[in-house]
């Protein structure tokens, strides 16, 4: 069995570099899964523009820092900002209008919004990819023993549990939260009962698109060339991951990004001769989960979403 | 009501959009068909491949700038963009053909996106000058493709002595699965390799798919067999991230690649860790003989700023091969066009004189290049059959 003879093979050092490549980029992928995850659970509709929001993220923080030449961390508020009003603005013009439409329509407008992003960077920012602008404080090298991890890697999980801990506190804590978790309910009786349901959808956009942007900034000191169609396959990977871990569910979504993260480092470590069928792997696990657990591991029958 | 109104001026500007990077090439329909003679562009002008697209869009507008006239009329460039899909490059290259009925097709960059549209050339009997396609798959059995480059049997020999000569035993091949020019051209070096260091020499082979961000897996892999050098063709930023990644995993075996390396992108995405890298490629400035190449260096300085790159000077040439071929025909009959374009012998070019073999593809050398101080610089220079 050729797979035993790997692991045989594989040092102690090999297998923590592959550990910390796993989690580094499977707290990329929870980030990122955690905005699908939060406007399904309100709206029950997948925002496929998700992906192209985070390509957006990045050209406002290479705009940040390469043209108008602030400082990363002020770059990294900034972007934030941006990004959230650009979530909102998308969410005004090409979901409000079909809030009363059938699904159907919604989900078309999305993919609508989607190449319109697209189109628009390419014909704004060129097709040809853009250097994310470095940030050696970001980018410098940790050795542990032979392990060599960027200080980026560090930071991503760090990043990624902390944007957790304080959106659970957000829907759990907060009034906002509260009336979050009336309007994903149903939508229809929160409105009666006095709830601004346009507020509180604006709002979960600006929070998901903010996470988003995070997402891309750290992308992008990680994966550093940017192009207009970089957030079409982070989109659809971190829908998968949000999928996997129980779509609605935001401790699904972190969940499930990891799974899906270690999964794809994983596979072609084990299996180095099946380094190029690993995006096949996601939508194999994908299949697996839902054939067992049809709502994903963390969702519930009963869709308590968010 | 108001919002209605902006979503519809945002829907109306977003076809504006498309409409203006579509199709960029027809949009000004100079006089009557008889006036002009149509040679259609088909090059990646968005997506993964539009940096080498662009590189080549200038070459070819250069060398219309230089040669506007065929048969004592005005060519007319009609520029079709592939968007780097190949399902996209076949229907493009359809509409080309049937909608601007043009006379002869100059490009694509990408082995996959010619190879795309090798069928609808073919059956609509219609020529094409590939640029930068080095895969021996474009023209064999298709009488309707020719190309300006070098071929990957030879790219990637050249490569593999390099590799050798600096004395690498064991090499490791890192190939972007999802392109037939990476993958052909992997296989080609491997064999090259295996004949001159013996079987087993190289010692691993790995895949992954165009627009891949992370290879952190399949490099930590490639560290633990510790190889001499690693081979790693594809496409440009795809390859600058590898290098990069590899660098960072603390990898320090040289990587080597082929053409596609030569984009200005592949150096400001792989900054300083792509430095001491080696590639082959079609032309460099210490290698301009011909008149025509000082011509086309004069005029590319003027034109655009910089230093060219082996893509413009292909794309110079494609261009100049196809509209050589309507001169001889002196017909607008395609199929003559054709048989004059595989009659082509000693056309003079940018990258030196161009005779075209019975496969048609050119016979010519080659160039290795490194990256220093963030500039390619010319290493050496093989000549055709060795």
């Amino acid at each position: 069995m050729e797979i035993f003879q790997t692991i045989a093979n594989m040092t102690g050092a090999a297998l923590a570099q592959h550990v910390a490549n796993g989690i580094s980029l499977g707290s990329l992928y929870a980030l990122i899964a955690i905005g699908y995850t939060m406007v399904y659970g309100i709206l029950l509709m997948i925002n496929f523009a998700h992906g192209d929001i985070v390509m957006m993220a990045c050209y406002f923080a290479y705009f940040g820092i390469a043209v108008f030449n602030l400082p990363w961390y002020i770059t990294v508020v900034v972007t934030v900002v941006l990004t959230a009003l650009l979530g909102a603005l998308i969410e005004r013009t090409a979901y409000r209008p079909l809030r009363d439409a059938p699904k159907n329509s919604v989900l078309i407008s999305a993919i609508g919004a989607s190449f319109l992003l697209e189109n628009l960077a390419n014909y704004l920012f060129s097709g040809r990819p853009k250097r994310f602008p470095r940030i050696p404080i970001l980018e410098q090298n940790v050795s542990l023993g032979s392990v060599q991890i960027q200080v980026i890697s560090f930071v991503i999980p760090v990043v990624t549990i902390l944007g957790l801990l304080i959106l659970l506190h957000i829907v759990n804590h907060t009034k906002t939260g509260m009336a979050m978790r009336a309007v994903s309910k149903d939508y229809e009786i929160a409105r009666v009962m006095g709830i601004n349901i346009d507020n509180v959808i604006s709002a979960t956009f600006m929070i998901g698109s903010a996470l988003a942007a995070v997402g891309a900034f750290m992308w992008g000191v990680k994966y550093p060339g940017i192009t207009p169609m970089m957030g079409v396959m982070p989109g659809l990977k971190c829908f998968i991951a949000a999928v996997i871990g129980g779509i609605g569910n935001i401790k699904g979504a972190v969940l499930g990004g990891f799974i899906l993260g270690m999964g794809e480092i994983m596979i072609v470590a084990f299996f180095p001769q099946l380094s190029g069928y690993r995006d096949a792997f996601a939508f194999i696990v994908l299949i697996v989960i839902l054939f067992y657990k049809p709502t994903g591991l963390m969702g519930e029958k009963l869709m308590e979403k968010v | 009501m108001k919002f209605k109104k902006i979503l519809a001026a945002l829907l109306a500007s977003s076809l504006a959009i498309g409409a203006l990077t579509g199709c960029g090439g027809s949009k000004k329909e100079a006089g009557k068909d008889g006036d002009v003679i149509k040679v259609g562009v088909f090059l990646p002008l968005t997506g993964d491949n539009a940096a080498g697209g662009e590189l080549e869009l200038r070459g070819i507008k250069l060398a219309n700038k230089l040669h506007p006239k065929v048969m004592g009329k005005k060519v007319e460039l009609v520029v079709a963009d592939n968007k780097s899909d190949k399902a996209e490059a076949a229907s493009v290259a359809a509409r080309l053909i049937e909608k601007d009925k043009v006379k002869v097709i100059v490009g694509s960059y990408g082995s996959s996106l010619s190879m795309a549209a090798g069928n609808i050339v073919k059956e609509a009997k219609v020529p094409a000058v590939g640029t930068s396609c080095t895969n021996p798959q474009v023209t064999a059995n298709n009488d309707y493709y020719f190309r300006a480059c070098f071929i990957d049997p030879f790219q990637g020999t050249v490569m593999a002595n390099y590799a050798f000569k600096k004395g690498a035993k064991k090499v490791a091949i890192i190939q972007e699965v999802s392109n037939d020019y990476a993958v052909g051209l992997a296989k080609f070096f491997k064999d090259a390799f295996e004949k001159l260091a013996g079987p087993g020499s190289v010692i691993e082979t790995a895949n992954y798919q165009t627009g891949d961000k992370d290879f952190s897996a399949i490099l930590t892999n490639i560290k633990a067999k510790n190889p001499d050098a690693i081979f790693a063709p594809g496409n440009f930023t795809e390859s600058a991230l590898l290098v990069k990644q590899a660098r960072q995993l603390g990898i320090k075996a040289p990587f080597l690649g082929g053409d596609t390396w030569e984009t200005q992108e592949f150096i400001d995405v792989g900054g300083k860790d792509v430095e001491g890298v080696a590639f082959s490629t079609a032309f460099d400035r210490e290698k301009a003989t011909t008149p025509e190449a000082k011509k086309f260096l004069e005029e590319y300085v003027k034109e655009y700023k910089g230093e060219p790159s082996a893509l413009s000077a292909l794309a110079y040439d494609a261009y100049l091969i196809a509209i050589n071929g309507i001169e001889k025909a002196n017909s607008l009959d395609t199929v003559k066009i054709r048989d004059a374009i595989a009659a082509t012998k000693d056309m003079e070019g940018v990258t030196g004189k161009t005779t075209l073999d019975k496969n048609g593809d050119p016979i010519k050398g080659a160039v290795i290049k490194t990256v220093k101080d963030g500039k390619f610089k010319y290493l050496d220079f093989v000549a055709p059959g060795k």
